[in-house]
């Protein structure tokens, strides 16, 4: 057993788990945030996307001592306010159907957008489209969720 | 109306998903909450000697460890298909025993065996690799060509041959003679290739026992509750109708795979009734790629006869279906009623017959995926079409255009009735968009960059809004497959609609709310749609096949007519008009030829209070209806795909891709089109990147996203979608349905493509690099 501690969402949060648990299943089962979710287990579909020290991070292939000490950002705790620009650029674009990759999409999308600003990149179709490799959707066919993160580059 | 019909309103569901707060079964977490795992067979055909559960049951946490006989022992009954489909001969199906736990033998990898029950999910799972399974291996028949081989394997006693059935529809002779007389035939042989739906939420279920009432809960990733319900207790035994709620919250999306009923949910319905607990399970991916049913896996042999003028005078369709080791819900129906039907495509065909031989393999069973069956027919109509005018010499627009349907209503040869279309219209437009005739120059530019470059088109039509109960009762149907709703305006005004439809994502709680915001001009935020729970909504036949549209709204349409016959009447007393002065618009009730009028909320508050209502007239605001089909409904349209392909590599990049379609009346086109962009990107998929594969023992090879190529963002284009849409003339709002289309009409489309920028008919699904490259040297390697 292992003593974690780690702020989520700006919270402080501790707690003594099993070794192998992962940080998804620290942030579903113990902290009962249900908006990080899983989709394939290996680390492909992007599903579990979370930030950890400001990076985006597939949770499901983290171990929940390895994020001891560290900030934690999941879906639940982006928003300041409403909707985060990228959140309502999904809505306005119909970024989102069924709804179980979005989390992992906005995620991902706020990650993207933040490095190329950083790094004084242009955002564009293409490199959206490669940044997205990590995260994978049945429903949309990505056309919205493109449009979505370019709306928001813009306004982020 | 901005909110009515036909407007872009942004979804009203979005919010809880754009935040983390959906509510999927995975999420919710029951009190004395227990995990279960399964122990599954390794092997794709066995005899089960034995079984030692005695190292599980001792391991810490572990509550039970239950295996076949223990299930049948209690009464539960085999899993079954509901469609029954009769052979050429008038011999019923051979639908073969399939339990929710294996009992004597296993015949696919992934087979349940066992199912451990414990503490938490670490310890239900490491208990389930403890349990020892005695296997006797047997012969394996991983295939359609090893299903029918001389020595292949009896999968189930009472399947000869692996034959389910060899069923036919259409004329043969005349057929047979169509294609003798005809000036030119056109013969391919030409596969399905096996897909994965990989919904991105992977099946789970949620069981409780209350033993106090004998009560039973579900929680379940359903696109049908009610249809569960009724599998569950009416021919499972698993509990009876009405003590069984079943719940399908929040589903992360279906395709199909999650209409039917699997083991997982009777085993642990009946496993929460023997350990007193709630049991919950979540499929892992790897558990979702060996347990969700497959779609496709056909192989067809088929000939296209034409006349000296280049009509179409006869087809002929010999197709063997891969249907895997048991018969899945639906399994029947598919390579049958949903695909044969539509083989006269948008064409008019005189003379068409086909046969399809329905074959057990040791495979994961197969059943409805996104389209179901008509994916098939489009691919298999439009490769001929397109391969037929490239023999002929014929331009392959024009080709088309010549045996177009034209007049409506239309009779096929086989059944369907076609209501309406243009679909020279929808031709014209995507051919236009796609600049067709500008073709030849960009071509060039790409050869003078070394590159391969191809255009081709798919006029699919596809088969929506299942269906008429009486006619699909008379083709084998085991149920009706009508939809209800209920309307209830609450005393306040706001109204809610109970549908039977489910939503996973077609954001039904926001083009449901439009259909009855455009009807009373209410606004949107008053109305509330509840749907996917057994004990709020009486009955329904859930969402798949496009029906939600054509059939789920037309139900609401029907109940609001009652609605408004009502409301119209309380008007009329409470302003003392005649009622055929009242008309309701703007969220007001108001007389004609005066300035009297009621808020809505003023008609709700008057049927409740039932202080001053007409007499004889019944308090309250609450309709209900059933809506049976007149029709299916037949959307079509015309795709067209333009890929450049790297010569060096083999690999295709779709440079462009045009959808015109005819959906009838659109309620919101945004989600219309969002629906086109999906189903285009798993055609896509199919076409390039897909495919199940399995090795001779039965493996199956591609059981995670590491092995099974999903389309991701850099493999798809932008898509330009666009209607030239004809009212549907059988149900009351005039929709068609948009669901499955994409995934109908577009691979034949980047097929087509492909072909043209090689040259070379002789091309399978996916269209992998290697494969397209080894077509394009083909040639040179046999020259040298």
């Amino acid at each position: 057993m292992s003593t974690v501690s780690m702020t989520v969402n700006g919270k402080v949060v501790a707690s003594v788990v099993e070794d192998r648990t992962l940080l998804v299943d620290f942030i579903r089962e113990h902290l009962r945030l249900t908006g990080t979710h899983v989709g394939c287990d290996t680390s492909q579909c992007g599903a579990c996307v979370v930030h950890v020290n400001g990076k985006a991070m597939k949770s499901c292939t983290m171990l929940a001592a390895a994020a001891d000490g560290a900030d934690v950002t999941t879906i639940e705790g982006v928003a300041n306010g409403d909707l985060h620009p990228m959140q309502k650029a999904f809505n306005d674009n119909h970024g989102l159907q069924c709804g179980f990759c979005t989390p992992g999409m906005i995620m991902s999308g706020i990650d993207m957008v933040n490095r190329y600003k950083a790094e004084g990149k242009t955002l564009d179709e293409a490199a959206i489209r490669a940044e997205l490799e990590g995260n994978i959707c049945r429903c949309t066919g990505y056309h919205n969720i493109v449009k979505s993160i370019q709306q928001a580059a813009g306004e982020m | 109306m901005s909110e009515g019909i036909g407007a872009p309103v942004k979804r009203k569901e979005d919010k809880r998903f754009l935040t983390g707060s959906g509510r999927y079964t995975d999420d919710i977490q029951m009190e004395n909450q227990a995990y279960a795992a399964f122990v599954r067979s390794p092997h794709a055909h066995a005899m089960v000697k034995g079984i030692d559960k005695s190292a599980a049951e001792a391991m810490p946490g572990v509550l039970a460890v239950l295996d076949g006989k223990q299930l049948t022992g209690d009464g539960i009954g085999n899993i079954i298909c509901g469609w029954a489909i009769t052979s050429k001969d008038g011999s019923p199906m051979n639908m073969g025993a399939w339990s929710a736990l294996a009992t004597d033998k296993t015949r696919y990898v992934g087979d349940a065996v066992v199912a451990v029950i414990a503490e938490t999910k670490a310890q239900a799972r490491e208990a389930a690799e403890a349990v020892v399974v005695d296997y006797d291996e047997l012969p394996v028949a991983a295939t359609i060509g090893a299903a029918v081989a001389g020595d292949a394997p009896q999968i189930h006693d009472n399947a000869p041959g692996n034959v389910i059935y060899d069923w036919e529809i259409g004329e043969k002779d005349p057929t047979d003679a169509a294609l003798a007389g005809a000036a030119h035939v056109t013969e391919m042989d030409l596969t399905n290739n096996r897909l994965s739906p990989n919904a991105m939420e992977p099946r789970a279920a949620i069981t409780k026992y209350d033993a106090a009432e004998d009560h039973y809960t579900l929680y379940t990733t359903s696109q049908n509750p009610h249809v569960a319900r009724l599998v569950l207790s009416a021919f499972y035994q698993v509990a009876p109708e009405h003590k069984l709620r079943v719940i399908a919250p929040d589903v992360g999306g279906g395709f199909g795979s999650k209409i039917y009923i699997y083991p997982e949910e009777i085993v642990c319905l009946w496993a929460a009734m023997k350990t007193k607990r709630s049991i919950k399970w979540t499929a892992d991916r790897t558990e979702a790629f060996l347990t969700d049913a497959h779609g496709r896996d056909h192989v067809t042999n088929a000939k296209m006869g034409f006349d000296a003028d280049g009509n179409i005078v006869g087809f002929k369709v010999s197709t063997k279906a891969n249907f895997g080791a048991y018969m899945s819900l639906f399994s029947s129906a598919v390579p049958t009623y949903l695909y044969a039907t539509l083989l006269s495509g948008t064409y008019n065909i005189p003379n068409i017959y086909c046969e399809v031989l329905a074959l057990y393999t040791n495979t994961v069973p197969i059943d409805a995926y996104r389209g179901a069956g008509r994916p098939e027919a489009s691919y298999l109509v439009e490769r001929m079409m397109e391969t037929a005018a490239r023999e002929l010499g014929r331009d392959p627009a024009d080709l088309r255009r010549q045996n177009f349907v034209r007049e409506f209503p239309h009779q096929t040869p086989v059944i369907m009735n076609y209501d309406s279309g243009d679909f020279e219209g929808n031709l014209n437009q995507a051919m236009e968009a796609a600049d067709w005739n500008g073709f030849d120059a960009r071509k060039a530019e790409s050869a003078a960059r070394g590159k391969l470059r191809g255009i081709g088109m798919a006029c699919y039509i596809e088969a929506c809004g299942i269906a008429p109960s009486a006619a699909v009762g008379s083709l084998g149907a085991g149920v009706g497959l009508w939809e209800s709703a209920e309307v209830r305006v609450n005393p306040v005004g706001s109204i809610e609609i109970l549908t039977g439809s489910h939503s996973h994502g077609q954001g039904h709680e926001t083009t449901f709310a439009q259909v009855v915001a455009d009807r009373f001009g209410v606004p949107l935020d008053s109305i509330q749609i509840v749907h996917g729970d057994t004990d709020k909504v009486q009955f329904g036949m859930g969402t798949y096949g496009s029906r939600s549209g054509p059939v789920g709204m037309s139900a609401i349409a029907k109940a609001l007519d009652k609605v408004e016959i009502k409301v119209k009447k309380i008007g009329a007393h409470l302003l003392e008009e005649p009622e055929e002065n009242i008309v309701i618009e703007d969220g007001q009730v108001k007389a004609t030829g005066t300035n009297k009028a009621l808020g809505w909320h003023e008609i709700g508050l008057a049927a409740y209070t039932a202080h001053n209502l007409p007499a004889d007239m019944e308090p309250g605001l609450k309709e209900g209806a059933f809506y049976d089909p007149l029709n299916f409904t037949f959307p079509m349209g015309c795709f067209i795909c333009e890929v450049e392909i790297d010569p060096d590599t083999g690999k295709t990049e779709i440079l462009k891709f045009v959808a015109s379609d005819d959906f009838g009346v659109i309620i919101n086109p945004m989600i219309v089109e969002g629906q086109v962009h999906g189903g285009i990107a798993q055609g896509v998929g199919q076409a390039l990147l897909e495919e199940v594969v399995y090795n001779e023992d039965g493996q199956q090879l591609s059981a995670s996203y590491m092995d099974y190529t999903m389309p991701r963002a850099d493999d798809v284009p932008n898509y330009d979608v666009l209607h030239h849409n004809t009212k549907c003339t059988t149900n009351p709002l005039g929709i068609k349905g948009c669901g499955e289309a994409g995934a109908i009409g577009s691979p034949p489309a980047v097929i087509n493509a492909i072909t043209n920028a090689i040259g070379n008919n002789d091309l399978s699904m996916p269209a992998t690099p290697s494969k397209v490259w080894a077509l394009i040297h083909s040639a040179r390697m046999a020259a040298e």
